[in-house]
């Protein structure tokens, strides 16, 4: 090969080449282009809403016409904190909360570690596009076929009557219970599964080889290592439960957090400022909840 | 390695999970061919005659109409928004990274009925100024903002399994910005987009907590579903639109598994989902 | 922690941008400030209309005809409310609805809001037809300025499933009294109200005649001692609740399932339990009278189609509509020449000997029933009496009926 002796020229200094030069040697004018359009979406569009909400809630409403005055009062958190039925209603939320997390992680436990550590590559993916698809019919019907089924004379009816037992749950919490269950659950089964996958097995025969038997290993290896997934999942059930307003409203006549932050706001009643002030409750609720889930290592769970 | 006990215990508790999540949507699909107008049970099986009046309905399909529009809208802005601010959060090290990461979560995070009501208090206050008002566009603007996060995890996850020498090694060859972006970066990310466009697609699709507070005389799908669930006469014709909605999103999903290429890929993107429903739902 | 105290900083320092800049609401109480718009068959009409609705206001029936008469304009998209309250929520929605069906505990609240148009009532033909007591009631005329058109009145009547509840109620009592003549409620579990903060007037019209002491005299009036009575009878008739209801088929469907047996129920309720015949019902003018509601077509101040809307309002005044809706609904027109445009309608669809029954419970152009029903109207502190401004106001109703429910 012979050498060339002909200089070669400089590349041509296309647009392209120049302009990528410039942003190569000023970093920040390429943070801005990058970061800039969606952290300006981000706070005109939703950190604007959210201060707005807030502070609404420090405003009152006219009694007749029900339109938001901007005359500032802390009337509104102070109904929220002397009338004893808010309390109520947020313990009521967070009960259920509570209750339907602690039903999905017994019912995902199952079907989680059998996917993720009993099941062929084959029936892996087919479990897990099984647990997928539910979230893609829609929700409303999903609520609807439930009312169906727990209505007087409907199939749950019917199947309990074989035992001689009508529990009559129509219209109760415990109908937005079983609901709100089936509605999350495959939410809260991912991240479960995906936390026992990541047990590694020399763990589970590490174990066995120093004597303990299933439930012992089970107990003291597993467990805590799948703990943080257990965490992260919850957060998924707690949260959607607390602010479910469409499901309570459709069942029961339940009265919980969502629906009645939605009845001031949007709906039956009429008290825009009250609802903002309530929506202050499961913000920090949430707000707890996240703090603890962290602490206990969800987050890296998810 | 389980006991013989706890293996029948998991089976057992599978198979009830399993009939817990399918047995619903069973119920929907019998009501799709039932002739009965109203839904009390038993229903009186078998006819088609609602799949064509559903067909016929015209309130029906200009909502679908609008749901594909604002989904793809939502999911359009999202992209582009997502994928640069995950860029972003990628290359720099810069004060309020955290923060940053932070704010595009807070829409899902958050219990959707408050992400609905600032945002409808905000369009109600913007009406008087800019013109905006309920409908179409606030809806468009809605899902873009709680869309932008799903896809900003999976382009920032993808991203991180991406060796940076890919660039460099570009750049030390010649190529300039937009080559390299569209030589080396985009066919990586790729998947990654197609993944996120098709979650963040569905969770417009499928959006009714938020979507219900922007509207105004709008109708998208799950807003018809809404008005309609509410009208006895119209039940049979929501259960058949559900039933038709379901298997036809039985593709989006089948493609996602494909793409991840793996059952892990699909628990991955599918845990993005949750965290995405986690707020508005 | 960082980047959680950064967030905080950032929604702050929006709090107080948001609070300088926020639009400031009307709170003007100041009405006629427009004038009064003229309905003209000559207008050019507009593609669309957008209505708010009382469900089965609007049917294919009463739509599918003034659609055809526009020439295939003024196209009716209507959204059903449940409440008055959201009936008033949707009109704040500004340029999206152009007229709303308004029963008098949303219109005096529209009328003080700027939300709705003055209209001048002699540009429309069927006006002067209107029953009398309904041609400047104070429900949607405000200093001799008219703001809107009558469409339909009703009660609010006691229905009740024929095989259950025996022997036929002539009282509200098996719905508010956990016992019944020294027993417990039989039908305690199975009874319904209407989910609205309105509700709480029923309850003061049951105490008006059974704890006169009380001196209740309007249930919509209310001292906070009276307001304090019925929301106790109401805590009191809650376990007798199955659900209340504001979803009007929530009550067909509950009724059909046998989860619901008795309550206060709208006339379509019944009327479409009746069609599918799936369980017998009848309904009852209990003793101590009803509520009720008379509806006005109200159009927005901020309509988009403002001339389809008046050409809708001219048109709901004809006595086919009249007579058509009241026939679905089982509501009672207000144009009194509809009567018998009614009846006929009836002995057409229930046969001649059920039709003829049927007619006078409607009590059509009959001002004297009309005055009889405790029409929903707006709660406000002043009484409009001697008691001068110590009334409750419909705010302190809404946290009361909270109340109720959530305990």
């Amino acid at each position: 090969m012979a050498a060339s002796t002909a200089t070669v020229p400089p590349p041509k200094r296309s647009l392209g080449l120049r302009s990528s030069a410039f942003l190569f040697r000023h970093p920040r004018v390429r943070l801005t282009f990058t970061l800039g359009p969606t952290l300006a979406w981000m706070i005109v569009i939703y950190l604007f809403s959210l201060a707005v909400l807030l502070v609404s809630s420090l405003w009152s409403v006219n009694p007749l016409t029900s339109q938001i005055e901007h005359v500032w009062t802390l009337s509104n958190y102070q109904t929220i904190l002397h009338n004893a039925v808010y309390r109520t209603i947020t313990i009521r939320t967070v009960m259920l909360a509570v209750a339907v997390t602690i039903t999905d992680l017994l019912l995902a436990f199952p079907l989680s570690y059998y996917a993720a550590r009993m099941a062929s590559d084959r029936v892996r993916n087919a479990l897990l596009f099984a647990v997928v698809m539910p979230l893609w019919a829609n929700y409303l019907v999903k609520v609807f076929a439930w009312k169906t089924m727990v209505a007087g004379n409907g199939p749950v009816d019917a199947f309990f009557g074989l035992f001689g037992w009508h529990p009559d749950i129509a219209t109760s919490l415990i109908a937005v219970w079983i609901t709100l269950s089936y509605l999350w659950l495959p939410y809260v089964i991912l991240p479960i599964f995906a936390a026992f996958e990541r047990v590694p097995s020399s763990y589970l025969e590490a174990s066995g080889d120093l004597g303990a038997r299933s439930g012992r290993t089970f107990r003291k290896i597993v467990l805590p290592l799948v703990f943080p997934g257990l965490i992260a999942a919850s957060i998924f059930s707690f949260s959607l439960t607390l602010g479910d307003y469409i499901t309570v409203e459709l069942i029961s006549k339940s009265i919980l957090l969502g629906n009645t932050i939605d009845a001031y706001a949007g709906g039956t009643a009429n008290d825009q400022p009250l609802a903002a002030a309530l929506a202050t409750i499961p913000i920090a609720i949430m707000a707890v909840y996240l703090l603890i889930a962290r602490a206990l290592g969800a987050f890296e769970a998810l | 390695m389980e006991g013989r006990l706890a293996r029948i215990f998991i089976r057992l508790g599978s198979v009830i999970t399993l009939a817990f999540l399918y047995v619903p949507l069973f119920v929907v699909a019998i009501y799709a061919f039932s002739k009965s107008r109203s839904g009390s049970w038993p229903p009186q099986l078998f006819t088609l005659h609602w799949f064509s009046v559903a067909w016929q309905d015209p309130t029906l399909r200009g909502a679908i109409g609008t749901s594909i529009v604002a989904a793809v809208c939502a999911t359009s802005i999202a992209l582009v928004l997502g994928t640069l601010a995950s860029f972003a959060v990628h290359k720099f090290r810069f004060f309020g990274r955290d923060t940053v990461s932070f704010i595009l979560v807070l829409p899902i995070a958050l219990p959707g009925i408050v992400t609905a009501l600032a945002l409808s208090s905000a369009v109600q206050q913007a009406s008087g100024s800019t013109g905006l008002t309920f409908g179409l566009v606030a809806i468009i603007l809605g899902h873009a903002t709680f869309c932008v996060v799903v896809v900003f995890n999976n382009v920032v996850a993808r991203l991180r399994r991406t060796p940076g020498s890919w660039v460099e090694a570009s750049m030390d060859l010649g190529g300039d910005g937009p080559m390299t972006f569209r030589r080396v970066t985009l066919p990586n990310l790729r998947t990654a987009l197609i993944a996120a466009a098709l979650l963040a697609f569905g969770l417009s699709f499928d959006e009714i907590v938020v979507t219900k507070y922007l509207a105004g005389s709008t109708l998208t799908l799950p807003l018809w579903i809404y008005n309609n669930i509410s009208k006895p006469f119209q039940r049979p014709i929501v259960n058949v639109v559900s039933l038709v909605v379901l298997l036809v999103s039985l593709i989006p999903v089948y493609i996602a598994q494909r793409l991840t290429g793996s059952a892990q890929g699909l628990a991955a993107e599918s845990t993005e989902r949750a965290i995405d429903e986690a707020g508005p739902g | 922690m960082r980047r959680f105290v950064g967030v905080i900083a950032v929604i702050a320092a929006l709090s107080l941008v948001g609070a300088a800049c926020s639009k400031s609401s009307s709170t003007s109480t100041g009405t006629g400030a427009a004038q009064p718009l003229k309905y003209d068959p000559n207008a050019a009409l507009e593609d669309n209309l957008n209505l708010v609705i009382w469900p089965l206001y609007a049917e294919k029936d009463v739509v599918k005809p003034f659609e055809a008469a526009m020439g295939g304009k003024c196209i009716v998209k209507t959204k059903d409310a449940n409440t008055s309250d959201e009936m008033v929520n949707f009109m704040k929605q500004p340029g999206v609805w152009d007229g709303v069906s308004a029963s008098g505990d949303a219109t005096l609240r529209l009328i003080a809001s700027n939300l709705v148009s003055p209209v001048d009532v002699t540009s429309f033909k069927g006006y002067s037809n209107v029953m009398p007591s309904l041609q400047a009631p104070a429900h949607n005329t405000v200093d001799g300025v008219h703001y809107g058109v009558p469409y339909e009145w009703g009660p609010n009547i006691l229905m009740y499933n024929t095989s259950v509840v025996k022997p036929a109620p002539t009282s509200w009592d098996i719905t508010f009294e956990p016992q019944i003549n020294g027993a417990a409620n039989p039908y305690a579990g199975k009874i319904t109200g209407y989910d609205s903060a309105i509700y709480i007037a029923d309850a003061a019209m049951y105490l008006k005649t059974h704890n006169p002491d009380l001196g209740i005299t309007d249930p919509y009036e209310l001292t906070s001692d009276q307001l304090d009575a019925a929301v106790n009878l109401l805590k009191g008739q809650k376990p007798l609740i199955s659900k209340y209801w504001n979803v009007w088929s929530d009550e067909v469907d509950a009724f059909e399932s046998g989860d619901m047996v008795a309550g206060t129920a709208w006339p379509a309720n019944q009327n479409v339990l009746e069609s599918d015949a799936k369980v017998q019902v009848a309904s009852v003018t209990p003793t101590e009278g009803v509520t009720g509601w008379a509806d006005t077509w109200m159009m927005s101040s901020s309509a988009p189609d403002p001339n389809c809307m008046l050409a809708w309002m001219n048109y709901t005044l004809t006595d086919q509509v009249q007579a058509d809706t009241a026939y679905t609904f089982g509501a009672t027109p207000s144009v009194t020449t509809a009567c018998d445009t009614l009846k006929r309608k009836l002995i057409a669809g229930y046969g001649a000997a059920v039709g003829a029954a049927a007619y006078p419970l409607y009590h059509c152009a009959d001002d004297s029933y009309l005055a009889k029903i405790y029409l929903w109207k707006t709660p406000v502190s002043n009484c409009g009496d001697s008691r001068g401004n110590t009334c409750t106001d419909y705010t302190t109703w809404q946290q009361d009926w909270t109340d109720v429910k959530g305990s």
